[in-house]
This record gives C-alpha cells, structure tokens and sequence, in this order.
C-alpha cells in the first residue's frame, strides 16, 4: 500500500464510514482496515437501543388510533357546527316571520335577520401540531442520525443506508410513514451483516414494502375473495422485486415472470388494523387473497405452498447469479467508484455466491480489496451523507431533527422519501447539481459554530493529509473563522471521497 | 414514546450573519436618568477598507497613492464631501444625509491594539476586547453588559428570541444572559465566499469549478490572476449582491423593530462578513461599493426600525483591521492596520469627522504600507459605553477592556 497510514485512515473515515470525528484519524491510523472489519466484528453492531423506538406493529396501531381520533374529532366538530346553523336557521326564520308580521303592521326594519358571515365565530383554527405518524417519523430520524453522527467509523450506518436506498420505501406514500423508520430497524438494519436472503424475506413480507409497492391489496383472482370480489393481482412488488431487489433489470426475466410472480405472493399483507388491536398492523398471509396453484418462476415451477411458495421463489432469487452480480456491482458503485473495477465486482459476486449471500463476508470482500484503497477520491458524497461528516467534522450535534430533514429536502434527497423505488442515485453527477445549495448549508453551519472553532485543526481533523496545499492555504486566508469552515465543508477533498 | 420539540427549528441553525444578538435586560441606570439608550453594535467581519470608504481626499499624496483606484471629488462617481478634506464613499448616500443631520460620525485612522494581520487573531482582539489574541471565552460587550445593573427583564416571546447556549459570537459572549434573534431568511453566502470557493475549484477540481460556474452565473470571470474581475455577464450572481443588500436590510431592520419595542432589548451587536477584498475590490461602482451600498441600506434600515426610538440610538460598526494602503498587483488591497469606525444615530454627537490624520504618505504609513493607527478603538467603544449606557470607568478600564487603563473614553461622541 502505497499510502502513508493517515492519509490511508482518512480514506477510510470517509469512503467508508461518515468521515473523521476530531481525533478519528490518529486512532484508526495503525490499521485502518483492521479497524473497518474490527467494527463489522464488534458485538450489538448495528442495532440501535433505544427503547422508545416503536416496533412496526406499535407504530402502525399508534398512528391508526390518531387518525381515528382525529377523524372523531372532526366529525364532531361537524355535527357541531351543523347544529350551531340549523339553529341559527331557525332562529333566522322566527324572526323573519316576526318581521313580516311587523311589516304587516307597516313597521320598516333594518336588517333581514338572514345570519351573516359575521355572526357565526368561526371555530378558533388551532395548529394541532406534528400528528402521530409525523412524531414517529422524527424519533426514528432523530435515531438514524444520532447513530451516524455518535458512530466510531459508522460503517455499519453506512451499510444501514446502503441498503435501506437499495430496498427503499416512501414515507409519502398511504401509510407508510409512521413505520418507514421501523422498517429500516427490523428489515435492513438489523441484517446488514446478515445472509441477504434473511434480509431479502423481511423486506418483502414487511407491511412498509408492502405497502409502498402495493402488494397489501394484491388478490389472486382465483382466490376465494378474487372471486367474491372480482378484483385481481397487482404486479408492482413482484417486478421491483425482480428488477431493482434482486436480479437487475434485463437480466433475463420476462414478463410471464413477473406476472406468476405476483401470483406468487398474492395474500401476502398485514392484519386489518380496524380489526385486530393487538396484531393490526403486522405482517399477515392472507389464505383468502392468495392465488391457488402452480407457478412457474424463471423455468421453474413451484407447487402451492400457501406461503412457503412465495418465500421459495424470494429465496431462488437470493441465491440467483444475477443478484449476486447486481449487488456487489451496486456495493462497489455506492462505496468505490460510479465506474466499478469489474474485477473487484466479481470477487465479491464470488464471495456472495460462495458464502450463500453473506453479507458480512461480502462486505470484509469489499474493504479487504486493493481496488477499494487505490480507486481515486472521485465520489461525490450524497447529501445527507456529507451533512453527517460536516456535522461530525465541526462537533455538531442535532438538538432538533427537523433541521436536518429541512436541510435535506434542500439538497434533494429528502429522508425516506425517494421519488421513485429505484431510490436515490449512487452516481456523482445526479448530484453535482446540488452543490450551490451545499454551499447555502455550508454557510450555514459555518455561522451557526464556525466562530468557536479552529478551521485549521477541523482541517486536520476532519481531511488530515487528504487536504491540498490549496485547500489549507485558501482556509488559512479566509477573512473569517465562519469563512473558513464554509469553504473547509465546500472542499473538493470534504465534498469527495 | 417521547416527543418534546422547543421553539424554533431554522432559526437556530442561524445563528450568525444577521443575527442578532442582546442583552436579556434593560440597562437600569440609564432608565432611571429618564434615558432608554439603544447601542447596536455591526462587527464586520474580512477587514474594511477604510481609505475606501471614507477618503481622504485633501491629503496631497491621496490621488497619487491610489492612483485610479481612488474615491476623488471630481471622479467619474465623485466622492461625498464630509469636510474640507474627507469624503464619503457615495455608495452611502443614507449615512451621508444622517451626517448632514449631525447623526453620524467617522472615526478615522482607528484601530484595536492588534498589529499583526491575521483575520482570526484580528477579530479574536476586536471582539474579546483584550490587548492580545489569545484564549478567552468572553467578548467585551458582554462584559459591559455584566456590569450594568438590570432592570426589568426584555421581552423574549419565543417566537422572536431564545436563550442561547454557548454558540454566539465573541463579543457577545460571556457571562452576562443574552437573547438572539435570527431572520427568518438563510443568509447567503458572500460573492467573496463564492470567489474563493471557485478559485479553489479551478485549483484542484475542474468538474466542480464547472458547476459553480454555471450555478453562479458567472462563467467570465477572467481567468487571469484567479479571482480577478468579476464580471457578471450582464445578470446578478446568484448569493450575489442583490441578495446580500436585501439579507443586510431584512437582518438590520428587523433586529432594530425588536429593540425599538418598549420591552425588547436595548443593547445588542450583529455581524457581517465579506469585506476581505483582496481582488477587484471595487470601491468605486464594484464589490466594495456594493458591500457598502448594502450597509448603508442597513443602516437606513436601523433608522427606519427604530422608529422614535432613533433618538437614543448609536449604531457602532467596527471591524478587526484597515487594508493596505497601495493597491496591489490585482486591484485590491491586503491586510492592513487602521482603518475607519462608523457611527450613527439620533443620539450621537454627529456631524463630525474625529481624527488625528497620519498621512499617507511613503513616510507616514505604518510599516511603509498600512493607514498608521493613531486612536485606539476601545477609546471611542469606552467612550460610547461610558456616555451612553452608563458604564462605569472603573468596569472600562478593568473588566471590560482589561489593561486598557491609558486608553481614555473617548468623551463627548453623545448628543
């Protein structure tokens, strides 16, 4: 390794982890990849503990019950109102009728008594303020980024995200909100170390996913409530399954595939949150919604099986050549290179195939390799990425999460909430756009702290021997401390990695 | 589950250019005289051109030292007369009516004790009020301000002010309790910031030179010399200055309408930055011009905030050092020593121009190069703190500006 160790360490913290917090460099300096697969290695890596986190189901039945309260509510105020008019009405028509006989008493009055706008106070509009599902979504923010920012190296994070990208979900769609954060706990978080195909059979049968991609309503039109109802399947989960999770796009799946596919998992949903307050909310395979019979997927048949038909057909897919390749080329894009060193991407295809999906030994493939360490800086980090590394760089903290959901819906890639299921875009020049917005949050956060740091030291901290000449010389003429920091977080060796 | 949020969620994060910040009370001794003193205290931050901003157009070596590049009487944009020697930069025509109006004065070759010439030493001593650069976790208007006797509490509706921790500027930190307050808008980032940025990229990372061109609009920058010459291709740079004049007056006018409130603060400093103009600086229709185009609307700003209230008034803004005071070889002016302080508003003692001229010539200047610094900043800050919101001698010369005991209050800057 041609590399002296702290400009190897500090490749590391920023290609791999969520860049150097003050002092991260000189201690991973010994052995920087050691210390990569020392985190991999350390025991409870990945999970978060944080005990007020809601579980799926608890989530999910927690925003149920607001919406019904709140509609409740609504409907009240309505009857209300409603009763508040009719009365007024009524009281409208006496008088008219008084009126008339005054006037039959040749008396001119003033006024009609028809009640006016003005009479009527309209009820007091109160902000009710973040409902439930919008509350959930903030502490499961507030998790995913204090486990980033509190992270050593943060490559575990760095995988959560990783993956959470590659099976996404979005939180604007139906009711997926409250429980987007959940799913990133239970379905990626909790096996990015794991076999993919464990990871593959959570995300699928998950009511977040489920629900995203519109298989909780897919029925089988042989099923008993296809025939009661004359509906049928939906295809949507089915072909992102095979086109975006597992195999890749044209990687020699037809349509009949994905149609007998979707056959497949039809019933697979979650139990009715009207009906079951204990369970609603959870994931649920519905007999009655599922399509009987035989499907064949990629030449192969698979018998009825309830259930168990639909995990065979994920798990084949796991195990595929295809989605070995279509990962591992994805790891490496995300992590390495927009151009992915083939060599490299076969290793790991490899690896993937040799270990039965591993992704632990997939990953230690991917930080052990040469190609990982010699790939030139050229990866523009993603926004909420280069937030994280600017917040640890300069010793920030999030006091109020909202911040950096505000600043990320800025720089275009707002949490959990991508605008399609292919996720954000792990190539650098979907995002070079961006960087004058980068530059409004740099100065932003230069002014908010950068008058209590030293921007030469966060330059050691924070980049080390990774900064140029250049860089060091225009932060140490920068007319001012805030100047200073803004331009250290604008670099090309902070923006890069 | 737990979900408890505070106040603000934007505003926080601003806490910086524009921001304002003040003390929690209201200043009792100055009350009971039957007087409700406002200070507003402008730190700018990159080192103002003095001789840029206020000429001296009767010194015999002035034209020859600045040769084109200098504010004249007779130029193509003629210079504002203040006296028989000194004249205005006429992009600030608000600041010369109010010193018509006697509400506004300059103070001329003035500078901290600092003698070096780096920013962050420099702004270091301006703001902590202390001989040297060095650690210190206090600024020397907080430490005014410790020393005043409060009286009533001013108003911090959370919607417009907070309790801040730490994170504030220098001068305002401190003992002493201090509120912010932050406009609602982001604050740009200066043309400045923007050059230097795209004078890095172009260093060391053409693909994002490329995109800081295009997004700024500012793709003909020449090349020659790095930032030289703006140019601006016939439309504003987008953070450019007509965003940073609109920030300025939004930022100004609005901390002023706070302060101006029968409960709000009386005593609070704000800061802008921008100012370091080592290339193309422009003091005649350019950047500069346009900086200060923008602090004069500021200031105008102040005065239309403040309402009645503008008869107690004094603005003071300050900055950490003056320029040189040759051009150099890209048009525009390196770190410097003296420089100028401005003052306005209704309570001051204005009309006035208050220097001890060192000259500018070869002989005269500081170190052969820089406005050679003959009043001491803390002498006009202890003069304003003293006469107008009723600091004692005795905290000036010890807490407030510790060993500054030969430096006398400037007396006499109060109407």
């Amino acid at each position: 390794m041609a590399l002296d160790p702290k400009t190897f360490a500090a490749t590391a913290l920023h290609r791999f982890g969520f860049g150097p917090r003050a002092g991260s460099i000189a201690s991973v300096a010994a052995d920087p990849r050691g210390a990569l697969l020392a985190e991999l290695d350390r025991p409870g890596a990945g999970r978060i503990a944080n005990s007020d986190l809601l579980t799926t189901g608890e989530a999910a039945r927690a925003a149920f019950d607001f919406r019904q309260e709140r509609k409740a509510a609504r409907l009240a105020v309505r009857s209300e109102r409603e009763a508040t008019q009719q009365a007024i009405k009524k009281a409208a028509d006496d008088a008219k009728a008084s009126s008339k006989a005054d006037m039959a008493q040749a008396e001119i009055k003033q006024g009609d008594g028809t009640p006016t706008e003005a009479m009527q106070p309209a009820p007091a509009k109160v902000n009710p303020g973040p409902g439930i599902p919008q509350l959930i979504y903030l502490e499961e923010a507030k998790a995913r980024f204090d486990s980033a920012l509190n992270a050593e190296i943060g490559l575990i994070d760095r995988l959560t995200w990783f993956w959470s990208n590659h099976f996404c979900v979005s939180a604007d769609k139906g009711q997926v909100r409250p429980i987007c954060g959940a799913y990133e706990r239970e379905a990626i978080r909790a096996n990015v170390l794991g076999k993919f195909s464990d990871m593959l059979l959570v995300v699928e049968s998950h009511p977040a996913m489920l629900l995203y991609l519109d298989n909780a309503g897919s029925i089988g039109p042989n099923s008993i409530a296809g025939q009661r109802r004359g509906k049928g399947i939906n295809e949507n989960l089915a072909r992102e399954i095979m086109e975006l999770h597992t195999l890749g796009v044209q990687s020699g799946y037809s349509q009949e595939d994905v149609t007998n596919f979707a056959n497949v998992i039809t019933g697979w949903t979650f139990r009715p949150l009207r009906q079951d307050p204990q369970h609603g909310g959870e994931f649920f395979f519905n007999e009655r919604m599922h399509e009987p019979g035989a499907q064949s997927v990629l030449g192969r048949s698979y018998g009825e099986g309830g259930y168990e038909q639909g995990r065979a057909v994920l798990l084949m897919l796991a195990c595929h050549p295809a989605t070995a390749k279509h990962v591992s080329t994805k790891l490496v894009r995300h992590f390495i290179a927009d151009n992915p060193p083939p060599a490299l991407v076969d290793r790991m295809t490899k690896k993937f195939l040799d270990s039965g999906g591993d992704l632990k030994e997939v990953t230690k493939t991917l930080v052990s390799a040469r190609e990982s360490w010699d790939a030139p800086r050229s990866k523009l980090k993603r926004p909420a990425e280069w937030i994280v590394s600017s917040m640890r760089a300069s010793g920030m903290m999030i006091s109020d999460v909202r911040r950096v959901i505000n600043t990320l819906n800025l720089l275009g890639e707002p949490l959990w909430r991508p605008s399609a299921p292919k996720g954000f875009s792990d190539e650098s020049a979907d995002w070079l756009d961006g960087l004058t917005q980068r530059l409004d949050i740099a100065n932003e956060i230069a002014h908010r702290i950068g008058g209590m740091t030293d921007p030469e030291a966060v330059a050691d901290d924070a980049l080390g021997p990774l900064a140029s000449t250049e860089t060091r010389q225009t932060i140490a003429r920068a007319e001012s401390r805030q100047q200073a920091l803004a331009l250290l977080l604008m670099s090309p060796e902070f923006q890069r990695r | 589950m737990t979900c408890s949020f505070h106040a603000s969620s934007r505003r926080e994060l601003l806490l910086g250019s524009g921001a304002l910040f003040a003390w929690a009370y209201l200043p009792k001794r100055a009350l009971a005289e039957g007087r409700d003193p406002r200070l507003l205290v402008v730190v700018l931050r990159g080192a103002l051109d003095g001789l840029a901003t206020v000429a001296p157009v009767g010194d015999p070596d002035w034209a020859r030292l600045r040769g084109d590049k200098a504010l004249l009487l007779d130029g193509a944009l003629p210079a504002l007369a203040l006296n028989s020697f000194f004249a205005l930069n006429p992009a600030m025509p608000n600041l010369y009516r109010l010193y018509q109006a006697k509400q506004a004065a300059v103070v001329h070759a003035v500078a901290t004790p600092y003698r070096e010439r780096s920013h962050f030493d420099g702004q270091d001593v301006l703001e902590s009020g202390l001989a040297k650069p060095g650690a210190t976790d206090s600024g020397w208007l907080n430490r005014a301000l410790a020393t005043l006797e409060p009286a009533g509490r001013a108003e911090a509706k959370p919607q417009n002010a907070f309790a801040v921790g730490p994170v504030t500027p220098l001068v305002v930190r401190g003992t002493a309790p201090v509120l912010s307050w932050t406009p609602p808008k982001l604050p740009p980032a200066t043309d400045d910031t923007v050059m230097r940025l795209l004078d890095l990229y172009r260093h060391t990372d053409p693909a994002l030179a490329r995109v800081m061109e295009e997004r700024m609009g500012l793709a003909a920058i020449a090349r020659a010399g790095g930032m030289d010459q703006p140019m601006k291709n016939g439309q504003p740079a987008p953070g450019g200055t007509a965003r940073v004049r609109a920030y300025f007056a939004e930022a100004t006018g609005a901390a002023a309408k706070f302060m101006a409130r029968p409960d709000g603060p009386r005593i609070g400093a704000l800061a802008f930055d921008g100012w370091d103009t080592h290339a193309a600086e422009g003091a005649s229709g350019g950047r500069l011009a346009d900086l200060l185009g923008a602090l004069d609307g500021a200031i105008a700003a102040v005065e239309t905030g403040m309402g009645e209230a503008w008869k107690e008034t004094i603005i003071a803004v300050i900055t950490e050092f003056g320029r040189t005071a040759h051009i150099n070889g890209t048009d525009g002016t390196d770190h410097g020593t003296a420089t100028v302080a401005l003052l306005a508003g209704g309570a001051l003692k204005g009309g006035r121009v208050i220097t001890d001229w060192p000259g500018v010539n070869e002989v005269t200047l500081y170190e052969k190069r820089d406005l050679k610094a003959t009043t001491d900043l803390r002498a006009v800050l202890k003069g304003l703190l003293r006469d107008h919101v009723r600091v004692s001698d005795k905290a000036l010369a010890s807490s407030v500006f510790p060993g500054s005991q030969d430096v006398q209050p400037m007396a006499g800057l109060t109407a």
